[in-house]
């Protein structure tokens, strides 16, 4: 990331990089080909799914009829396995969901005994708030650690942040929640190991909840920092070593000054991307801290689905997921455009 | 599987925090529930149910808390009348079974309850269209018939002494159930009965709460707020239950033993008709020979069992029926003898071999033992048979697997299964053994086909005379010890710890399955504080 025109977005005139109105033309023209081309992304990966599930060894009558399969006769789940459509071949299932899809009916979900619009609906919003806290806190996190490691490169504190960030990211989430509720748990007593509420209470405050998202959400949060620790300190760190940093010290400007807004502005953009492309492990990520902290998220769906071959539940959120991965990545596609001109919105 | 390497792992991880914080500090009693008031209760239970429509078999064995059945059982399992005001009227040669209803009963939402409400329970259960597992259960049904507001008349396609113990099965409200998709529709999630609770929300995979009915026609009861936390891992809920988090929770035998010195805390044992046994199917020329059954069956150690893997929680088993039931055929107690079984082995013909395993006219005495993985308690019981097996000069080869896993081997393959249910003799022993039920799903995985069994076992559920009844079982237990395909090695006491705020709490003889429904809370409306 060395030599970027920071005289160009000086030349401007001021400390404007952004122009002054975005190139919304440009910008929509990438947006929609980026959604046609979506189209045969996501056609493909609900027929991957689909196909993997009918060949996973988990029998859809038997997730669905739990203990009492084992009494049931044999013209009972014969019965069952027509109703739920388990004794229909692949194809015909998949054409199925997507024509349902297509107008708007994602199908039932047969292990949850609820339409899947209703299940997704229910939980979508408690893991959007997990992955937005825990995201907002890395990024912030991060970017102060960041710069303060890449102020003094193989200083002290650049030493202790970076071994730190190694370490974290060669950690696995599920392990740093068990870290996490074995300490603030068990052995503090200060938070609660989980759940969204307390155990005797059936009202959900936001004060509890709050209590209860606080872990779930710092060790999430924990295991995506170490990505932009190291990016930050990469990125700032070289352009403190750059002519326009140079130039701007020589100028006689404070160093707080040339840090923030001239090294860290250009050190932030590598930043940019890395928003797009950590969508996926974000998503990973909080499947197994909220299978952790048996947070309502769609994590406990998700396995349901798997393991109870739920076709319809099991399609629906995986399109979601790579819908999110697709959308991150324009995202950062577009933030980077209009970030760094030169980039322009082709893509 | 990576949910279970989790839990797993978070059992683990658990386990071991709970050793550090044992030696660590003192034990941390009391804590935050100890300030609750006697009219909360928390409970932790193991099991959470699927769905709680019992149109697709929700509490279809009574104590469904939210709703209430016809008939219900009282805490010696006899059957009183609930939704009905009297128990049912048998007549046509035991064919028709008519019911009063209970007058003044609404449900939670103020509708009343009247007989479209059962017929409809009942007619959509047996619906093709309907996703119920259970349906079977009422196989008997020809047809339900309202014969007027206050009157139900069940006709049965053959006289069917149990039946009455099946229409514990909980009412559904025909207003709210009837309007819906009954497979996905939301009475699935938020049921509305006419049951002492009420649902106030259910957190999937963390906690059901639920209210006192104030409405309720047997009294409101003095719980008002009963909470039934979802805890799966034994180890976890031990500790949630150590630190007042939870004010009861099921638990296993070695775990229940660490509350009993003076924590303020009562332990239960339940009795219960929860067995083990291993399948011998008869397609295997091993296991289906019968002196090989009967040696097996002689050479098992019961007792160590009971002691060594239950901690003396249980009793040996020699059958379904557990040994103090009334329907126990007295006299077949098999006790352990390993002499005899060698000499039972050498008369039919297994010589010992080489590697100290018996062959028969060149066939080793061996076969493979499943197991469900990720069971313990089943684990220790196919480990031990093995070990006695083995002794006896009788390979059992342990393998673990799911029942996708272990379904397509059932035929030749031993199991090593569970199950048991209290209400009738009938329920497990015809589904165990009848020969028309042989490999049809997983009912007789032995195969077991005997004409005198099959003649018996329909003679029993034919008649409704307790005499001629319990003489038919005495019979067919009898013909089981003498050939046991299968191999009945204990009855399993089901154990729960209850905080001391209420008095004289009781337990029901439980089934195998042991969810909401079982343990003390089974009549938590019921309940009263202990001053």
């Amino acid at each position: 990331m060395t030599g970027l025109p920071h005289s160009r977005f000086r030349s401007r005139g001021g400390t404007a990089v952004l122009p002054a109105s975005p190139p919304w033309g440009p910008m929509a023209r990438m947006a929609a080909r980026r959604a046609l081309l979506a189209v045969p992304v996501l056609l493909a990966v609900t027929l991957g799914v689909f196909a993997i599930a009918a060949a996973s060894p988990f029998d859809p009558v038997q997730a669905y009829a739990g203990t009492a399969g084992l009494t049931a006769s044999q013209e009972n789940l014969d019965q069952l396995r027509h109703n739920l459509g388990a004794d229909r071949p692949l194809p015909a299932r998949w054409w199925d969901w997507l024509t349902g899809a297509l107008t708007g009916d994602l199908g039932d979900s047969a292990s949850l005994r609820a339409p899947v619009s209703q299940v997704i609906g229910e939980r979508i919003g408690w893991s959007v708030l997990l992955c937005a806290l825990a995201f907002a806190f890395a990024v912030l996190a991060g970017t102060l650690l960041g710069v303060l490691a890449a102020r003094r490169r193989g200083g002290l504190l650049d030493r202790a942040v970076t071994a730190a960030a190694y370490t974290l990211e060669a950690a696995p989430p599920f392990w740093l929640g068990l870290l996490a509720v074995w300490l603030g748990a068990i052995e503090l007593g200060v938070l609660p190991p989980g759940g969204l509420t307390d155990t005797g209470s059936d009202v959900a405050t936001a004060g509890q909840i709050t209590r209860h998202a606080l872990l779930p959400a710092l060790v999430l949060a924990v295991s995506q920092l170490p990505w932009f620790v190291l990016y930050v300190r990469q990125g700032v760190g070289d352009a403190l070593d750059e002519d326009p940093v140079r130039g701007a010290r020589a100028r006689g400007l404070r160093e707080r000054t040339v840090l923030l807004r001239h090294a860290l502005r250009s050190g932030l953009l590598p930043v940019l991307t890395l928003i797009g492309s950590r969508v996926p492990e974000l998503i990973t990520g909080a499947l197994l801290v909220e299978t952790v902290f048996s947070w309502p998220g769609i994590a406990a769906a998700t396995v349901q689905a798997a393991t109870g071959v739920d076709f319809p539940l099991l399609a629906a959120l995986t399109v979601l997921a790579t819908a999110a991965v697709l959308v991150g990545n324009l995202l950062s596609d577009l933030l980077y455009g209009l970030a760094d001109p030169r980039v322009g919105f082709d893509g | 599987m990576t949910a279970r390497s989790i839990r797993g792992a978070v059992a683990a991880a658990t386990a071991a925090t709970m050793a550090l914080a044992a030696t660590a500090c003192a034990a941390p009693g009391g804590g935050r529930g100890a300030g609750r008031a006697a009219d909360t209760a928390v409970v932790g239970i193991a099991h959470e149910p699927e769905t709680l429509s019992p149109l697709l078999g929700y509490g279809k064995d009574g104590n469904s808390k939210i709703f209430d059945g016809l008939l219900t059982h009282d805490a010696g399992m006899t059957l009183r009348p609930a939704l009905a005001a009297a128990l049912p009227k048998v007549t046509d040669g035991g064919t028709t079974y008519t019911y009063p209803l209970r007058r003044g009963v609404t449900f939670s939402d103020g509708t009343p309850f009247t007989a479209d409400d059962v017929v409809f329970t009942y007619d959509t259960i047996l619906d093709a269209k309907t996703d119920n597992a259970s349906k079977a259960e009422l196989d008997a049904i020809e047809k339900v018939e309202k014969k007027d507001d206050r009157t139900v008349a069940f006709h049965l396609k053959y006289p069917y002494a149990p039946f009455a113990e099946r229409t514990v099965l909980p009412i559904a409200p025909r207003h709210i159930a009837g309007r819906q998709d009954v497979n996905t529709g939301s009475f699935t999630t938020r049921p509305i009965g006419t049951g002492p609770y009420v649902l106030t929300g259910w957190s999937k995979g963390e906690k059901l709460t639920f209210t006192a009915n104030p409405r309720y026609w047997g009294g409101a009861p003095k719980v008002k707020h009963l909470t039934m936390a979802i805890v799966k891992d034994d180890d976890i809920r031990a500790t949630r239950l150590r630190s007042g988090d939870l004010d009861g929770a099921v638990l296993p035998p070695d775990l229940a033993a660490t509350f009993k010195a003076g924590s303020g805390r009562k332990t239960l044992a339940a009795r219960t008709y929860d067995y083990r046994n291993v399948t011998l199917p008869g397609a295997n020329p091993v296991t289906g020979d019968r002196a090989v059954r009967r040696a097996l069956d002689l050479a098992v150690d019961r007792r160590a069992m009971v002691e060594g893997i239950l901690s003396g929680a249980g009793k040996p088993a020699y059958g379904p029926v557990p040994t103090d039931s009334p329907w126990f055929a007295k006299g077949t107690e098999r006790p352990y003898d390993f002499a005899k079984a060698q000499r039972i082995l050498d008369d039919a013909g297994w010589k010992q071999g080489g590697d100290g395993i018996r062959e028969k006219d060149g066939r080793r005495a061996s076969f493979t033992l499943w197991y469900l993985s990720g069971d313990k308690l089943r684990q220790e019981h196919a480990l031990a048979f093995a070990s006695d097996a083995k002794k006896a000069g009788i390979e059992a080869r342990v393998e673990s697997g799911t029942w996708e896993a272990i379904e397509p081997n059932m035929k030749q393959d031993a199991v090593l299964a569970g199950g048991g249910s209290p209400a009738d003799p009938d329920f497990d022993q015809y589904l165990l053994l009848h020969s028309s039920l042989a490999g049809d799903g997983f009912n007789n995985m032995s195969r077991y086909a005997d004409p005198t069994v099959d003649e018996q076992l329909v003679a029993a559920r034919r008649t409704d005379d307790r005499g001629a009844r319990k003489a038919a079982y005495d019979t067919v237990q009898r013909r089981l010890a003498d050939d046991p395909a299968y191999i009945f090695l204990t009855h399993v006491d089901h154990l729960y710890v209850v905080a001391g705020r209420w008095q004289g709490l009781t337990t029901q003889v439980e089934p195998h399955d042991h969810g909401l429904a079982s343990g003390p809370w089974w009549n938590v409306e019921d309940w009263q504080p202990a001053t």
